[in-house]
């Protein structure tokens, strides 16, 4: 299970509907061992294409070495599908080299509804994972938190 | 010469864990052959026929070694490689 505050998820939302139509990327890190995803980084995608995501080699070796100054490790690791279903293609499955870290696709190709998912990927399988939206003390929203199942239901905006 | 090498957390189950190894060699090349002696399998994770694999970085202290020399970069006692696999995807 994903848990992650509604700043956080607003903000991979919102990226990946500035950057729409090209894919977006990014990281958001925690403390390592942690599993609490705290410190949103927006990422280049250095393709700049609709149907592919990489992040800049240097761009990435900064944010790496960072996190290991840091005593983080990357917690999510989230991209957005312009024109597909928010779920890993192949290519993602891949290519995907932490983990540990929980992949979040996000899908902006409805206007005006973004479909928001994760998953683990390790020796290339998938397994989709609950994402639960909770406030930033841990405990769930006023309205009794959003949690969304592993059937990937999408969030409504 | 002692050049350090440090090891993602995907490849570190051929460095039985380690973060961090030690290697030799004057080109990257030799240096990825060393390592490959006492951590075998870990060469070929990093190169392939056509030298260094494509969605795998390699840096020479703060430079990507593409854009130095690939695999004939040449390498220093005291420099440190640093090996990140590519982050990347796409919808297909």
């Amino acid at each position: 299970m994903l848990t992650i505050t509604p700043a956080l998820y607003d903000k991979i939302v919102a990226h990946a509907r500035a950057d729409h139509p090209d894919e977006a990327c990014g990281v958001i890190a925690g403390p390592a061992g942690g599993d609490r995803p705290e410190r949103f980084i927006p990422m280049l995608n250095a393709e700049r294409s609709p149907t592919f995501y990489r992040f800049d080699s240097l761009e990435q070796l900064r944010v790496w070495r960072d996190m290991d100054d840091r005593d983080e490790e990357p917690v999510v690791i989230y991209h957005s599908h312009t024109a597909t279903e928010a779920y890993p293609s192949r290519t993602d499955i891949s290519y995907a080299s932490e983990p540990g870290a929980h992949y979040v696709v996000v899908s902006t190709r409805e206007p005006d509804r973004a479909e928001f998912r994760s998953f683990r990927i390790a020796d290339g399988e998938v397994t989709e994972e609950e994402v639960r939206i909770a406030g930033e003390d841990g405990s769930a929203d006023g309205s009794g938190g959003h949690s969304r199942g592993a059937a990937g239901a999408a969030a409504a905006e | 010469m002692a050049i350090e090498v440090r090891i993602p957390t995907i490849l570190r189950t051929y460095t039985g864990g380690a973060k961090s190894v030690e290697g030799r060699g004057a080109t990257l090349a030799e240096l990825l052959g060393d390592l490959d002696s006492r951590h075998q399998g870990l060469r070929e994770r990093l190169v392939d026929d056509a030298g260094l694999r494509r969605f795998v970085n390699v840096y020479l202290n703060d430079e990507d070694v593409r854009f130095l020399g690939g695999l004939e970069t040449p390498v220093v006692d005291g420099d440190t490689v640093t090996v990140l696999p590519a982050v990347a995807g796409g919808s297909r």
